[in-house]
């Protein structure tokens, strides 16, 4: 494995099996009544959090004190960024202090990328931009395949504002890698320009793609990003591309309904519909810690003289 | 009769790369480094029957050994725990493993209860974790029964520097407390290099740390064996020969 994980096209198909393998085994501890390991005692983990998040830098923070790392949480309010430190600054202060692997979300797409050139410890992507967020999709996948048993041939549509959205771009990468046949679903202006060249087929039309579905992912439709009018309203953006009961009722039997969370109810998904029993949305954060446990041994666990 | 339990998990195909249980056994690297001819030169006498095997490796614990030293060890387990009413095996995988189950089945055979028995990996808990890249995670099934209050009898197949053990005391100590922890080994090979002695001996092999033990299990390899051969430790590798046990 790479001494970073700054892209889900990084993984082969290997490193990719290796993480879900060693996630499925941390996922036992979390039922013993000592959580803990004492594998990553002596090292700290940093969480640099340029944007907000509740799910993912709590689920690397638990992650990490389940190994029994230090970590330390620095986010950008209230931090010298707030006062116009630059990231290479926060870079070098993190390095001073002795960081061994750094968890960076940034607003900005390419950041963790850059920091991985500046600080000698291992760096993990927890979402740059509309870029990328490789634990998100080893989490996917790590629940499809707990689900499904298996990850090779699975039909996976993964619906809505593509454009905007890096757990999209990263799960097209990692399930492509890992044998999984992609379709994205959503409108025109949703849709990435190059998307042509992703591996994965591309279509406007839900009600078509849903009963030959064995996974559906609803993206979340990220208002904060949008700097323009993408479609003409909520309403008419739910009815042609939200997911609800009628929608839910011509999946297959055993299909499973996924989001990456935070939920837009009644937008993306209805609220029956993330409630539901084949809803895996609660079940992706718990396996969520599991597999960035998974990351952060594989990175951190062995000798550091491999790169 | 080898009882050949199959677990319905296959121990081995959860594991790391094939070197690893070579690697465990005392020296990192492949057999076929050792030099060809230091074999025979082997100062080992502990057992003449040994045949010449063409990796320079020799058989110093036939199959027939193995079964007869499993179903010692089985009577003695029952001797020592009065019938072995809350007794748990926990087999240290790889090879650990597969020996548990056959110990579970001769218990079985002879006092008519079943003995639960499952895996304990101690990999999160090695102390030399930093010397090597990170490791592939073996397989941990701890009976449903749990190990509170019982006597868990740790099984492995070699007992070399005692850090396997260490490891896999700490292991337990996460996931319950065990009433008392009891070790077996199918083959003791010394140089421990901590107060670790097992309960339960299959063959006291004296070697040089130089030599590796390498025990082969129907279950994983294929077939049963415990091979002997004679190998320097490899340069480069913090900790030598002797990395494991």
């Amino acid at each position: 494995m790479n001494r970073h994980l700054i892209s889900a096209g990084d993984l082969s198909k290997d490193d990719a099996l290796l993480i879900l393998d060693t996630a499925d085994e941390l996922a036992q501890t979390a039922a013993r009544p000592i959580k803990k390991l004492p594998t990553l005692r002596g090292r700290t983990v940093v969480n640099l959090f340029f944007e907000d998040s509740t799910r993912t830098r709590i689920s690397f923070e638990a992650a990490a004190k389940r190994l029994s790392a230090d970590v330390i949480n620095f986010s950008a309010k209230g931090s010298s960024v707030a006062k116009g430190e630059s990231l290479k600054d926060t870079a070098m202060t993190l390095e001073a202090m002795g960081a061994d692997a750094v968890v960076i979300r940034h607003s900005a797409s390419g950041a963790p990328h850059r920091l991985a050139g500046w600080v000698r410890g291992s760096v993990v992507n927890a979402g740059d931009g509309s870029h990328e967020h490789p634990t998100q999709a080893l989490l996917d996948a790590f629940t499809m395949r707990r689900r499904l048993g298996r990850l090779g041939g699975l039909r996976v549509v993964i619906v809505g504002d593509v454009l905007h959205s890096r757990v999209a771009r990263s799960n097209v990468l990692l399930l492509s890698t890992l044998g999984a046949e992609v379709t994205l679903v959503g409108p025109p202006t949703l849709l990435p320009v190059a998307v042509g060249a992703w591996p994965c087929e591309v279509s406007y039309d839900l009600d078509a793609a849903l009963p030959k579905s064995d996974v559906v992912m609803m993206l979340r439709v990220q208002q904060e990003r949008m700097n323009a009018a993408y479609f003409p309203s909520v309403r008419e953006y739910s009815r042609r591309y939200g997911l609800d009961a009628a929608r839910m009722g011509m999946l297959p039997e055993h299909a499973i309904v996924m989001h990456p969370g935070p939920m837009n109810r009644g937008v993306e998904i209805a609220a029956e519909v993330a409630d539901s029993a084949r809803s895996t949305i609660v079940e992706q954060v718990a396996n969520g810690v599991s597999v960035r446990m998974a990351v952060l041994y594989l990175l951190l666990g062995g000798s550091e003289a491999q790169s | 009769m080898h009882a050949a339990h199959q677990d319905g998990s296959d121990p081995g195909s959860r594991d790391g790369p094939p070197g690893d249980p070579l690697i465990r056994s005392g020296q990192p690297g492949t057999p076929q480094a050792s030099s060809p001819g230091s074999a025979g030169a082997a100062s080992d006498k502990a057992d003449g029957t040994g045949e010449p095997r063409p990796e320079g490796r020799r058989s110093v614990f036939e199959p027939a050994d193995i079964g007869r030293a499993l179903t010692r060890i089985a009577h003695e387990i029952l001797e020592r725990t009065n019938g072995a009413g809350d007794v748990v095996l926990l087999g240290i995988p790889t090879r650990g493993v597969p020996l548990a189950h056959r110990l579970a089945v001769r218990i079985e055979q002879v006092e008519g209860h079943p003995v639960p028995a499952g895996s304990l990996d101690i990999t999160m808990y090695r102390d030399d974790l930093r010397l090597r890249p990170a490791r592939a995670l073996g397989h941990t099934a701890v009976p449903a029964a749990g190990i509170d209050g019982r006597i868990v009898v740790l099984v492995d197949d070699v007992l070399y520097s005692g850090r396997t053990v260490r490891a896999a005391l700490d292991a337990l100590g996460d996931i319950g407390r065990p009433r008392a922890v009891q070790l077996a080994v199918l083959v003791d090979r010394g140089h421990r290099e901590l107060p670790v002695r097992p309960d339960y001996v299959g063959k006291n092999l004296p070697t040089s740390q130089r030599e590796v033990v390498r025990v082969l299990l129907t279950e994983v390899d294929g077939e049963d064996a415990v091979l002997l051969s004679d190998s320097p430790g490899v340069p480069g590798i913090p900790g030598g020969g002797r990395a494991g046990r």
